[in-house]
């Protein structure tokens, strides 16, 4: 297979002194390498992206029509009540999966050749987080186009300050599930047991699926703590053009607060990854 | 030596809170010095502490107790310095599974803050060097063992570091893959001058490439020479012969033969088997007193059936450190016939 080596000049800064050493490059410039980095493999592979999307589309498919049947709904009234749900639950199960990844390069030893590169820790963090907003809206405009041939009617600007308020979101989701990873590393059960265990009561508790007005008193209240009803509330009104309805600051609001929190556990988290 | 050091360091040392809250010494007092230009490895069985130290010098771990200075700047408080400097081929893989080795290779270009087009340069002439030319486009999962170890030297190459760890860079693979990666090293290091320190269990390994053999145990060095040196004080050499005579006569002969021959101080051992007696001898620099002994023993009228010269292995010295064998296969057992008595070992210098 190998050959020998072909005898040629260095690469680089070595002994002689070449052109360029290799330096810390600042924590901006780390950022992007980082995001650049986990991009990349997403970018040789689209079709991964829809093919994660199977199980929203399923939603879409079986679930929104069930919806539509149970309130007497037209399809099209139905999906943008609920197509707006879907795009969240994009952003939960996408984010939330998403430190599996990290957990994967901890224990090959990816993670390990990245701890002793001249990187900002907070980069590795903040660069991993915010690639997820990538794959979310690009997901979420798939979702919103296949809605649209059942009527689904969105309004423009109502969804790209959505999108972004998502982005924000997932920024804080996806960070909080590298921090579960790097927590997890050396029992990665716990990593599965502890994501799926919040998952599915956040899901439930969020008013993504039916709306909870027709649940229990104590389940709406249990909703209030729930971040993901903020998000869902928020999405319902802009991507129904309704920008004043004061869900759409609380959602906002939710998606700093959660951005903020994600960000700061999982630097903490990263700094302490080995 | 008016070169500093490259690598400094003073007591370093290591505990982590093991199981039941005890403490477990994983290094303990780590001292040395190394010379830029050189080649050191890491000797020990698993467990020793080799990683370990390794992780604190790489600034991977923090250490403590003690200090340590790599390329001059100190490794828990600059430990960015240091990893501006140093280029790292640890244990395991270091591409991601779903990253292609190209873009791998470029990412590990910015991440050292390289340039664009610097990064580039690097990544064509290590792919060029290291053989990687029809794999640049695949996913690093899709490559076998082997080639995935060149991609690890390659992302450990691309900084262009004065000073290369590399952590078992061999173990696992296939004796070809071993002589190739082993290839590529020595071929770094004349063309570059970068300095090596690495770990490794293989004792051969150790002993054909390194210029210095640091032997770790619990955590502790403790030889620290060139191999051949840490075999001749430690080891020696050991001739064994099968002589026409009973055990005493053969015995004096063989000592009789020895002080002819100019070696002092030799304790033959000897077990007789049916006609013949087998004569066990150690010595150093056997190649030059074999002859001369088996000279000597013809001059005085016996038969000598079978000479033979064994050399002996790092594993040896580690036995002889220890009292444990290196090989985990056959522990406690060393290569071949009874260890030499270190009073016995006969010096002509």
């Amino acid at each position: 297979m190998t050959t020998a080596p072909t005898t040629r000049e260095s690469p680089g800064g070595t002994p002689g002194g070449g052109p360029a050493q290799a330096r810390p490059a600042g924590v901006l410039h780390d950022c992007v390498s980082v995001f650049v980095r986990e991009l990349r493999p997403v970018l040789r592979d689209p079709f991964s992206l829809v093919f994660s999307l199977m199980q929203p589309l399923m939603f879409l498919a079986f679930f929104g029509p069930l919806l539509g049947g149970m309130t007497g709904l037209p399809i099209d009234r139905a999906f943008q009540w609920f197509v707006p749900g879907i795009v969240v639950m994009i952003a939960l199960f996408g984010t939330a999966m998403t430190g599996s990844n990290l957990l994967f390069e901890i224990q090959s030893g990816a993670h390990e050749r990245m701890l002793v590169a001249p990187v900002t820790r907070s980069a590795l963090m903040v660069g991993r987080a915010c690639k997820e907003m990538v794959p979310l809206v690009l997901q979420a405009l798939v979702i919103s186009g296949v809605a649209a041939f059942f009527g689904f009617r969105p309004s423009l600007p109502g969804m790209v300050v959505g999108l972004v308020v998502l982005a924000v979101f997932g920024v804080g989701l996806g960070a909080l599930s590298y921090a579960l990873a790097i927590v997890s590393r050396n029992r990665d059960w716990m990593f599965w047991t502890v994501q799926q265990g919040l998952l599915f009561p956040l899901m439930l508790l969020s008013g993504m699926l039916l709306p909870l007005e027709a649940g229990p008193g104590w389940m709406q209240v249990l909703s209030r703590f729930n971040p993901l009803t903020y998000m869902v509330d928020a999405e319902r009104a802009l991507f129904n053009g309704q920008f004043g309805d004061p869900s759409v600051a609380a959602g906002a609001v939710a998606a700093v607060v959660v951005a903020a929190l994600g960000l700061t556990v999982g630097i903490r988290a990263m700094r302490n990854s080995i | 030596m008016s070169t500093p050091p490259i690598i400094s360091a003073r007591g370093l040392s290591k505990s982590f809170r093991g199981p039941g809250g005890r403490t477990v010494e994983a290094v303990s007092d780590l001292t040395m010095d190394v010379a830029p230009g050189t080649l050191t490895a890491f000797l020990g069985p698993n467990g020793a502490g080799k990683s370990t130290s390794l992780r604190m010098l790489t600034t991977l771990l923090r250490p403590t107790g003690g200090s340590a200075s790599v390329c001059g700047f100190d490794v828990a408080r600059q430990p960015a310095e240091v990893r501006a400097r140093i280029g790292y081929i640890g244990q395991k893989n270091g591409a991601g599974q779903y990253q292609r080795v190209r873009d791998e290779l470029l990412s590990q270009g910015a991440l050292y803050g390289l340039g664009r087009a610097e990064t580039r340069r690097r990544v064509d002439e290590l792919v060029e060097a290291l053989g990687l030319g029809e794999l640049v486009r695949r996913p690093t999962m899709k490559l076998s063992g082997g080639q995935r170890r060149r991609v690890d030297i390659a992302l450990g190459l691309i900084p262009g570091p004065r000073l290369l760890f590399l952590d078992e860079p061999t173990t696992g693979l296939d004796p070809q893959s071993r002589a190739h990666l082993w290839e590529h090293i020595l071929g770094l290091r004349r063309r570059y001058g970068t300095t090596l320190f690495l770990t490794t269990h293989y004792l051969d390994e150790a002993d054909q490439f390194a210029e210095r053999v640091m032997v770790v145990d619990r955590g502790r060095i403790i030889a620290d020479d060139t191999a051949s040196r840490l075999k001749s004080d430690l080891a020696g050499d050991r001739i064994t012969l099968t002589v026409d005579a009973g055990p005493a006569a053969a015995v004096a002969a063989v000592r009789g033969a020895a002080d002819a021959a100019g070696v002092t101080g030799t304790a033959p051992e000897a077990d007789r088997t049916g006609e013949v007696t087998r004569v066990v001898v150690a010595v150093d620099h056997g190649e030059r007193v074999l002859p001369a002994l088996l000279r000597a023993l013809e001059r005085g009228g016996h038969t000598v059936r079978t000479a033979e010269l064994t050399r002996p292995t790092l594993d040896d010295v580690f036995l002889r450190l220890t009292g444990r064998s290196l090989r985990e296969e056959e522990p406690g057992v060393p290569g071949t016939g009874p260890a030499p008595e270190a009073t016995s070992v006969g010096v002509p210098r």
